[in-house]
């Protein structure tokens, strides 16, 4: 199969399946239900198969570390708006692979957890649907208009979806949500433009642009736009205030895709937009960055000791988790952004089954108050025991997946030898302790202790809902046992924009 | 022959893993009796294998190896983090020491954790245990060695809060998680630091004294050195990060004996010793840890004498001994008359006596524990006040920890009076007087502490109603065994301190032996049992309860641990939590979130503000466009 047909049907699958289960009748929830998870897995198998050809591809073509283009593989390109040199131009590298195969994983566990969603079912796989194709969309975007069409496909649906779907103050959460976004795209928006004028070329295609060179200048206050901009989805201190509540208004697979997919959205547009495009950009300004989100690293772990809500202290850990995803890249060394890469696949698969475990937990107990809560292990060993585990992977233990990224991170964020770096580094590896109180603090309120009486009752996960915890809790440990080939992955596609930094 | 046995030396690690994988996946829920005899014969084939290895090592001529060697995590073009399997003396050493005291606890288990509804995941665990510790001491490079570490740390974590219903045994296990947590901060820090300026991550290079000069050169050497210590200052327990392991006797008792006193809570000074070229080309960093141990052995020993928990009596024997080790390492390379050309002035007594303690130590001290735990098993009390006459009662289980009792005392010839003579020796010859009086002393101590356990459990009367006392001999075979090595391990002095030394550093030292040490430390430990058996022989507390009153508050402060948990209590709650963690979310919720909900409620406002004026009504709109055409007329002049 041609490369580029493979990636826009990877996008076009989860627009079709919405568009399939639009004329089901809106009582036939199974039937929705199925055909969401079939498009899901169909795409998760395609994904898989990108991978593995994309796996093939580079290691016969591997890219050379001077080369600047090479890294992308299965490229297309149709003309789409000519007079303003819009094209429909995509292409993968390595980081864009994983981020999909992360999408798809997380996305195929988030149908199978939300299988007892009963209100306006229709609706809700639809728009769930869309948001995924749009997120797809992003990760194979080469030309970045298409890029922010793509982006704007994936945030918006957010709104409804937790609006509608939501508990508690969920219009507020999901009104604060959309707005700060949207704030942070309108920044973007203003940056992509221009790069699209002062590039002198009029046009969008990163690949192009990559090699153009932008005055100081321009880059000075371009940098900051599309970081910040790209940041507020990344939850960048001090526009993180809208994951706490959002996350906690959301449904579970909302949450699930919000904070273990969306939110990478943010890294990655930091990572290909911002430093990739404007290098010299991201070296004036990356010492404030530094400590923007060094206060992240650290004020959302401290934040989320004195939380009592499950999803309060899991979004507060998201802020601390993906303020590492940015620590990683502020290093400005070749370990530092590789290890903000696997941070992101990382805190991916591991928020979203802390999500997906949490929802459980409360169609169960009906609160998620963890002083409410207690010694569930007796009466739901199989959460339980995956609860411990996904946060034994959140406070970076070896053998999960969020060692190997914070591990590369440290070391990465240690090779840069500045003193403010080095103060920073000291402070987000002393962070680890804090991790670990406040995910030791949920784990010993929800799972151990005695249990009340009007828990006895409760039953452990059903078949269905093991699914979906057997398949991130797998990832969690392959990634963390062998990153071999992650890591070789990643090498490949840090490569290019390591160089566009140092040169 | 023996390099294909050596090669496939990750095996020993193996079988524990797949029992652990197929007891936790598979089993988790089935038969006892099966997942008993399925533990016990992987704890089986992993000693085999170890004792194999060991020969395989001894019959070929190489001081290290690396016998496996394989990469595993990359982290930038030249730095690239292995897994291996590391062979020297120490490692082989720590090798059957693990596998031997992992095979008779899982044995001893069998009987101690009959009936528990959570009796297969014990095993599991138990072999999770195994595998990670087998693992820490087979490391070929520091980044492996810390992916074991906190694997055991982690083991040790749902081992202590085994009995998850018990909010005090979940207390414990947090503590235990967190303090060494924290210490492993600052380990990660220090191998940040020295990889960073070394690239490398491997021990062999590490060691080398080349790295020695380059960190040296760079000014990082005492901090990096330091800093890496700091991860074993917090599994070693040493003082003031010793609070966990106390706390940690929540554990089932034999947890305690094989992790938190044979073998993870060695895991420090095994790192120490493993890095020791390293750690001894900075004078300061062996000062401070000579230091910190003698500090260790003494106030931990002080401790111990007032305590009334049976485990706990021990775990602060465990520091205490602990703390000899360290120091016993701290005590190598200084020499008083030391000087000349690089090499003279090392001696390695210091460190062969430290592994050396850390064998014998092993088999004796988990010989307490699990003593103990048949004890507490047939009294059902943790308190020694409630126990005495067990004697009788338990004749295989007294005459076994009276051999225990006499080793770990220092009385001649069982295995603790040669390890013990060993370190007091380097202690003297390292010229630092004090830390020499601090282990003299502290012998006297341990020997005085441990026969209080001792006859205050097996002497005399009953003083609680006890029934159905008897020996499971699950239980008891296990203890018996242990007699063995606690009694013969002395006849291996000469070669660990011929063998077991520190690479680089060249030949044993020779070194004058005084022969008043020995009968002066055998005078002490004597002295030592003499005071317990006038204060407690005949198994009676009256005489002890007298002398109590006499010290008064001297005797509260060090019963209740000079109050060291009450300062980090302090610290995390009334500083950290209620300073730092609340306050971080007051300002989140109403600062930062408060300004974006202000700017909302601006926008908000100046929508409405702007509504007003579009109000439909033409005759405004009219009004305001003839304002403005006279305004921007009078502009235009």
């Amino acid at each position: 199969m041609n490369g580029s047909f493979l990636l826009t049907l990877i996008w076009a699958v989860p627009f079709l399946t919405a568009l399939v289960s639009l004329p089901v009748d809106r009582d036939d929830h199974r039937r929705i239900k199925k055909i969401s998870l079939a498009g899901n897995l169909i795409n998760l198998l395609l994904v898989i198969g990108l991978t593995f050809a994309f796996i093939s591809t580079s290691s016969e073509h591997p890219a050379a570390a001077g080369a600047k283009l090479s890294h992308f593989h299965f490229t297309g390109k149709t003309v789409w708006l000519q007079m303003l040199n819009i094209e429909y131009n995509i292409g993968v590298d390595a980081i864009s692979v994983l981020m999909m195969l992360l999408t798809a994983i997380v996305i195929f566990c988030g149908v199978l957890a939300s299988w007892n969603v009963e209100k306006q079912a229709k609706e809700f796989f639809v728009l769930l649907n869309v948001l995924v194709a749009g997120v797809y969309g992003v990760f194979i975007s080469l030309d970045l208009f298409t890029f922010f069409v793509f982006y704007e496909i994936a945030v918006l649906p957010m709104y409804l979806l937790i609006g509608l779907w939501g508990t508690g103050r969920k219009e507020y959460s999901a009104m604060k949500l959309t707005l700060m976004l949207v704030a942070g795209s309108a920044f973007i928006l203003a940056g992509i433009l221009g790069l699209y004028f002062e590039s002198g070329m009029n046009s969008f295609d990163l690949q192009k642009l990559a090699q153009a060179t932008f005055s100081p200048e321009f880059q000075y206050w371009a940098f900051p736009l599309i970081f910040l901009g790209f940041g507020v989805l990344g939850a960048i201190f001090p526009f993180h205030t809208w994951s706490p509540d959002g996350h906690a208004s959301a449904p579970t697979a909302v949450s699930m895709l919000h904070a273990g997919v969306l939110m990478k959205l943010g890294g990655y547009g930091c990572l290909r937009v911002g430093m990739y495009l404007l290098p010299e950009g991201a070296n004036m300004w990356m010492s404030f960055f530094l400590v923007l989100v060094t206060i992240n690293v650290l004020y959302g772990a401290f934040g989320a000791i004195k939380q009592t809500d499950l999803k309060y202290i899991t979004a507060y850990s998201s802020v601390s988790h993906c303020g590492m995803v940015l620590f990683g890249f502020t290093a400005l060394t070749f370990a530092g952004i590789k290890g903000g890469v696997l941070q992101m696949i990382s805190h991916g698969l591991m928020t979203a089954l802390f999500f997906c475990l949490i929802g459980m937990i409360y169609g169960r107990t009906h609160t998620r108050t963890v002083s409410e809560m207690g010694g569930l292990m007796k009466v739901m060993p199989f959460l339980s025991v995956a609860y411990v585990i996904v946060g034994l992977a959140g406070l970076g233990l070896p053998g999960l997946s969020g060692f190997v990224a914070e591990a590369n991170v440290f070391v990465g964020a240690f090779a840069n030898p500045a003193p403010l770096y080095r103060f920073c580094t000291v402070l987000a590896v002393l962070s680890i302790v804090v991790t670990a109180v406040y995910v030791l603090r949920a784990v010993n309120g929800l799972v151990n202790g005695p249990i009340s009486d009007h828990y006895k009752t409760l039953t452990d996960a059903s078949l269905i809902e093991k699914i979906p915890v057997t398949i991130l809790l797998f990832c969690l440990f392959a990634m963390g046992i062998l990153p071999g080939w992650i890591v070789e992955l990643v090498n490949g596609a840090v490569h290019p924009i390591y160089n566009n930094l140092m040169r | 022959m023996a390099d294909f046995i050596l090669f496939n030396s990750y095996l020993i690690l193996l079988f524990p893993l797949f029992s652990f994988a197929i007891i936790g996946l598979g089993h988790i829920n089935s038969d006892n009796k099966f997942v008993a005899k399925f533990a016990i014969a992987m704890s089986s084939l992993s000693l085999g294998y170890a004792l194999l290895t060991t020969l395989a090592y001894l019959s070929q001529p190489k001081h290290t190896l690396l016998a496996y060697d394989a990469a595993w995590l990359n982290f930038a073009p030249g730095l690239t983090a292995n897994l291996g399997m590391y062979l020297d003396p120490i490692s082989v050493m720590m090798l059957v020491v693990v596998t031997v005291i992992s095979l008779l606890v899982n044995i001893y288990s069998v009987g101690y954790m009959k009936g528990d509804r959570s009796f297969n995941r014990f095993f599991a665990l138990l072999a999770l245990f195994s595998f990670s510790m087998l693992g820490l001491v087979t490391s070929g490079n520091i980044l492996q060695m810390f992916v074991f570490w906190e694997l055991v740390g982690v083991s040790s974590y749902s081992l202590i809060g085994f009995w998850y219903e018990k909010p005090s045994a979940v207390a414990a296990s947090k503590k235990a998680f967190i303090v060494t947590r924290f210490a492993d901060a600052f380990f990660l820090l220090g191998i940040l630091l020295v990889s960073f300026y070394s690239q490398t991550f491997s021990f062999q290079e590490l060691n080398s004294p080349s790295t020695a000069l380059l960190l040296k050169d760079a000014g990082v050497l005492t901090l990096g050195t330091l800093l890496i210590f700091a991860g074993g200052w917090g599994k070693s327990a040493m003082f003031p990060l010793h609070v966990w392991l106390p706390d940690a006797m929540e554990g089932p008792t034999p947890v305690s004996s094989i992790i938190h006193s044979a073998t993870m809570v060695v895991a420090g000074v095994y790192l120490t010793a493993r890095m020791f070229p390293l750690f001894a080309a900075s004078e300061t960093t062996l000062f401070v840890i000579q230091c910190i141990g003698a500090f260790t052995a003494l106030f931990a020993a002080v401790i111990a004498i007032t305590q009334m928990d049976i485990k706990r009596i021990l775990a602060f024997s465990t520091l205490s001994q602990l703390g000899y080790m360290i120091f016993s390492l701290g005590a190598a390379k200084v020499c008083a008359d030391g000087g000349g050309h690089h090499g003279a002035d090392v001696n390695p007594l210091g460190f062969s006596a430290a592994m050396y303690h850390v064998f014998t130590h092993a088999f004796f001290k988990c010989m307490l524990f699990l003593g103990a735990g048949a004890v507490i098993h047939a009294v059902h009390s943790n308190d020694i006040l409630k126990m005495g006459g067990l004697k009788q009662l338990m004749p295989k289980t007294y005459w076994s920890l009276l051999a225990a009792c006499l080793a770990i005392a220092g009385v001649f010839p069982l295995s603790g009076f040669w390890s013990k003579d060993a370190i007091l020796l380097a202690a003297l010859q390292s010229g630092h007087t004090v830390t020499f009086l601090v282990g003299l002393i502290t012998g006297g101590l341990t020997a005085f502490y441990m026969f209080r356990f001792f006859f205050l459990i097996f002497h005399g009367e009953a003083r609680s109603h006890l029934h159905h006392v008897h020996e499971d001999p699950w239980m008891t075979w296990p203890i018996v065994a242990l007699t063995v090595p606690t009694i013969f391990a002395g006849l291996l002095e000469h070669s660990f301190v011929a063998q077991v030394l520190p690479p680089h550093l060249g030949e044993t030292g020779h070194f004058a032996h005084p022969a008043w040490l020995p009968w002066l430390a055998t005078l002490v430990a004597m002295t030592g049992i003499g005071c317990a058996w006038l204060l407690y022989g005949e198994g009676k507390t009256e005489k002890a309860a007298a002398l109590q009153k006499a010290f008064g508050p001297v005797h509260t402060v060090v019963q209740n641990k000079f109050y060291v948990d009450e300062v980090y209590l302090f610290i995390t709650h009334k500083i950290i939590f209620n300073c730092v963690a609340a306050p971080i979310k007051w300002f989140d919720r109403n600062v930062v979130d408060g300004t974006m909900n202000l700017c909302g409620w601006l926008l908000q406002v100046g929508g409405k503000g702007v509504r007003l004026v579009q109000n439909g009504e033409l005759h405004l709109y009219l009004g305001a466009t003839v304002v403005g055409l006279i305004v921007l007329l009078f502009l235009g002049k």
